[in-house]
């Protein structure tokens, strides 16, 4: 479905990544490869270094960190936000709402709109499409795009499909309407049929976690996972990606007029590099317009990685001046999402580190 | 082609017998990691890059059917 925007910008990005830092080089002995292999897929995947939660932080430690920096840094103030978009697949309970709590802890005003969508790696596009739209309320000015996810938690210390690109992180994204004739063009999708993509399955009401959805069961590829944990064929998800994120990037281009060249930066999802490297040269798009280094650096924390690779990037860029870019997250749900949009003279665009 | 083809499997896995099996995924000569591997040994070796959406384990069942594969994806020597 194709969506489009007018007179919305954003203003400010700002990523908060867990200070605590984990090597592949010292998990190796964790996973069921050899040495070399190791080091090859090092290379080719971009493993090495991630950011991970210490026990006990949530989605919402990792917000509520990253607003107090913008209240203390004026760049946000409390009675400004009319709304917060939680994006997280990660909530601190099933209830009440994560973005509830954020509110409560912050003491922020009682006449807003609080919403969380449970959205993974294409949540990013999709909680600003949300916020577009809800910016179309007269009484809304300004609304809060949070996307957090700590799903380490989720991951199996013993599964090398998933555990070595995993990382945690949030981002915090103004986003305003704008007295120009800004134009914003969008586009999601989604297959449902695919659900089992990637899946916990159990910890829902479907399959409630007991001792047994704990214990770890080892598959014939050698991985070590229970119910409780994350499970991603990764072939099915990187087939997926490879047929559909193509062909929606060529839809939004028409949809905008534009040529794949007039785009400054592709800032998609960071699942890993190999996928990364192999649709840059499927759409014949430069790597150096198509950062794939989030992963290595910082470890894959969901939707949160186009905003990482935004402030990691490019925050310079969109501090001084203007830049059209094109955001695309694809996975869990399965679901794709897109944006073309123009973005830049930012209040803010940089990342912060949380403390625990 | 085939002979570097066979070279490069052996590098991935050095311990079996590429040139007379037919089946290498269902043997469980190649995972999916092996899969990556050789994707980016093959893409460096012949300068080319294999299209993603032919990344599939029917395409690496055997060295014929990767031969296709880079043929396929413009190699041409």
């Amino acid at each position: 479905m194709n969506l489009k925007f007018h007179k919305k910008k954003i203003t400010g990005i700002l990523t908060v990544l867990p200070e605590n830092e984990v090597n592949f080089d010292d998990e190796i002995d964790n996973y069921d490869f050899s040495r070399g292999q190791s080091m090859k897929l090092k290379l080719i995947m971009g493993y090495g270094k991630r950011r991970v939660v210490k026990e006990g932080t949530t989605a919402s430690d990792l917000c509520i960190f990253g607003l107090n920096y913008l209240f203390d840094n004026n760049f946000l103030k409390k009675d400004e936000i009319d709304a917060i978009i939680l994006v997280t697949q990660s909530p601190d309970h099933f209830v009440p709402a994560t973005s509830h709590i954020i509110q409560g802890k912050l003491d922020l005003k009682q006449d807003m709109v609080c919403l969380d969508i449970n959205q993974a790696c294409s949540g990013y596009p999709i909680g600003l499409n949300q916020a577009f739209m809800l910016l179309d309320q007269e009484e809304i000015n300004k609304v809060v795009v949070l996307n957090a996810d700590t799903m380490s938690y989720k991951v199996s210390h013993k599964d090398r499909g998933s555990r070595p690109l995993t990382g945690d992180a949030a981002s915090i994204t103004i986003v305003e309407n704008d007295s120009s004739d800004s134009v914003i063009y969008g586009s999601v999708y989604v297959d449902g049929k695919g659900a089992d993509a990637l899946i916990i399955p159990a910890g829902g009401f479907r399959i409630p976690s007991t001792a047994k959805t704990a214990k770890l069961e080892t598959d014939e590829s050698g991985n070590s996972r229970a119910l409780d944990h994350l499970v991603m064929k990764g072939d099915d998800v990187f087939n997926f990606v490879q047929k559909e994120v193509p062909p929606m990037v060529d839809n939004l281009l028409v949809k905008a007029d534009k040529h794949k060249d007039d785009i400054d930066y592709y800032m998609f999802h960071q699942p890993n590099k190999f996928m990364l490297k192999k649709l840059a040269d499927k759409m014949g798009i430069p790597y150096d317009k198509m950062p794939n280094n989030v992963v290595e650096n910082f470890g894959n924390a969901s939707g949160v990685s186009i905003p990482t690779a935004i402030t990691h990037n490019i925050g310079d860029k969109l501090m001084e001046g203007t830049l059209l870019l094109f955001l695309a997250g694809f996975g869990a749900g399965l679901s794709w999402a897109s944006l073309l949009m123009k973005m830049g003279n930012l209040d803010f665009c940089n990342t912060i580190e949380f403390k625990n | 082609m085939k002979e570097k083809i066979l070279e490069i499997l052996s590098e991935i896995r050095p311990e079996f017998d590429f040139e007379n099996s037919t089946d290498f995924i269902g043997e469980g000569m190649l995972d999916s990691f092996d899969i990556v591997s050789l994707v980016a040994s093959l893409d460096e070796e012949f300068g080319i890059s294999i299209d993603g959406t032919e990344i599939l384990p029917e395409n690496f069942s055997d060295v014929d059917s990767i031969y296709h594969l880079l043929i396929k994806n413009g190699v041409t020597k």
